[in-house]
């Protein structure tokens, strides 16, 4: 126990889970700025419009993370040469935050749309058949209700894209999580237990809020039908 | 017309369709343009030369590298989702049991895999098996921590399943003299079964799109084979396109065929599967979207099963 305290102590691993919350966050807004484009694309009565969303999301939901950071980096970056900032490791995570943006674009737009979905045709239809205009009925009818709908699949992809952080380690972000576990793991391997319980544990804590935020607020702006 | 399109938009008249015309043409001259202009940055650095190109999709590319690649991670994918069947029944059917203690300690099991990142579990279990001296550390690694997470999900799959079945199936096994054990072996359990048949193939792309971490821990698979190829050529731009193409069409037709199993099945049985139980999200969001829905009380979901006791 005490030697495990000295090797906690050597590395620096709120550090390595600040970089997670970092990488997240700015992903988070990325994404959800992309994502929220793509769903009025693909909710607009414009087919070339709900062409262009859909092959996006079909593209980027059915590709792993992996590919997409590995392109980034060797690909986007080694290849074309493509730099997001003149310093080594700040051009690595920016590079890392365009991969998570791009790939949870894709869900964050599906769960708009599937907020979209659960509002019943007879919502709008009454509010046509009372004399709303359509920016009136989208306005006070139809998407504060959509937006109701689609707290809870927002939180899961938002959930999802903070334990996708870890996969930045393609992406040669060397201080997150995954990666200083891997070293930790490797110059100490008779503690691994300690140390994968650490970060595990680590994970819990920062997913377990964010779930049961979005699981009360979805439930208590649930629209009773 | 998409149904989420009329529920914000009108049947339109003669005006809209010209401004949706005109919108259409727009947009496509729009992004032909933002093609054009990408692809002229990709040609600038010459990327665009066919050589590049042709050394990526050639026979040597297919035998030595995608095929051996692809073949490796569809192993590691299918071992994974047999197990996480497997795991998912066990500690599904332990959220449902009668003892409360099981109940607490499967849900305890399942929560922790599902809030741990999958890469973690991965790197856990790959160089826990290298200090043993476990032949195929990487492939086992792999496997594990697909196993542990989408056998969470499908845990919570079976349990979803299970509750979203009408009270009367229960009521009805008890009333012939079954117990509650049997109740849910013989009858609830496989219903819930088919009615989760979509969302598991549907899981079977997270699972297929999360062993592409296995390049992390150097598991020899379709990314990894695919980067090792370009690294080689100088193309690894032009081999990871061919490798995430590849991806995209496996994950494509499978996400198909999950619609296409949900669609029949709705028909058959004349009621909604499993996606009554907010399931339909599970195209697949890797690492961790599908189910969380699962434990979310559903829009309508009391008015279909009523007297169902909390």
């Amino acid at each position: 126990m005490e030697d495990y305290l000295t090797i906690v102590r050597e590395y620096d691993v709120l550090g390595a889970f600040w970089v997670n919350i970092q990488l997240a966050f700015w992903a988070a807004i990325l994404s959800l700025v992309l994502g929220s484009a793509l769903a009025l694309f693909r909710i607009s009565p414009v087919p070339t419009l709900r062409w262009l969303a859909t092959a996006y999301v079909t593209v980027f939901r059915n590709t792993p993370l992996t590919i997409i950071m590995v392109f980034i980096t060797l690909g986007v970056w080694g290849q074309l040469g493509v730099t997001l900032s003149t310093d080594f490791a700040t051009n690595f995570f920016r590079l890392a935050v365009v991969a998570l943006s791009v790939y949870h674009a894709a869900f964050v737009c599906e769960a708009i749309r599937s907020g979209v979905n659960t509002v019943p045709l007879g919502q709008a239809e009454a509010a046509r058949a009372i004399g709303l205009p359509f920016l009136a009925s989208a306005r006070l009818v139809i998407l504060p209700q959509a937006f109701r709908g689609s707290i809870a699949p927002l939180g899961n992809v938002m959930i999802a894209l903070i334990k996708n952080t870890t996969v930045a380690a393609a992406a040669s972000v060397a201080t997150e999580t995954s990666s200083v576990m891997k070293t930790m793991i490797e110059f100490h391997s008779s503690h691994i237990f300690a140390i994968f319980f650490t970060f595990a544990i680590g994970y819990v804590i920062l997913v377990t809020p964010v779930g049961l935020l979005t699981t009360a607020l979805s439930r208590r702006l649930a629209v009773r039908r | 017309m998409t149904p989420q399109q009329t529920v914000l938009f009108d049947a339109s008249g003669p005006r809209a369709r010209r401004l949706t015309l005109i919108g259409s043409l727009v947009g496509a001259v729009v992004a032909l343009g933002v093609v054009f202009l990408l692809l002229r940055a990709v040609q600038a650095k010459g990327q665009l030369d066919p050589t590049l190109w042709l050394h990526a999709v050639d026979a040597n590319a297919w035998t030595n590298y995608y095929l051996i690649g692809l073949q490796r991670t569809l192993e590691a994918a299918g071992l994974s989702i047999v197990g996480a069947l497997a795991f998912g029944l066990v500690f599904g059917l332990g959220r449902l049991a009668q003892s409360r203690l099981v109940r607490w300690l499967a849900g305890a099991v399942v929560e922790f895999f599902r809030a741990v990142p999958v890469l973690l579990m991965m790197i856990f279990f790959w160089l826990l098996l290298a200090t043993a001296d476990v032949d195929n550390s990487s492939f086992w690694g792999v496997v594990l921590g697909l196993v542990l997470y989408n056998g969470s999900v499908v845990a919570e799959l079976v349990r979803s399943g299970v509750h979203g079945l009408p009270q009367g199936q229960r009521e009805g096994a008890l009333s012939v003299g079954l117990t509650r054990g049997q109740s849910l072996r013989s009858v609830e359990l496989p219903q819930a079964l088919v009615a989760m048949l979509p969302a598991l193939v549907s899981q079977l792309v997270v699972v297929l799109k999360d062993s592409a971490l296995g390049a992390i821990i150097s598991y020899p698979e379709l990314l990894q084979s695919a980067r090792r190829l370009g690294a080689g050529q100088g193309n690894m731009l032009q081999t990871l396109a061919v490798a995430a193409v590849m991806f995209i069409l496996i994950n494509w037709a499978l996400t198909r065929l999950a619609e296409y199993l949900s669609h029949s099945l709705r028909r058959t049985s004349g009621r909604v599967g499993i996606e009554g139980a907010g399931l339909e999200t599970g195209a697949g969001l890797g690492t961790g979207v599908t189910v969380a829905a699962a434990d979310l009380p559903v829009p309508g979901d009391e008015g279909r099963q009523p007297g169902r006791g909390r």
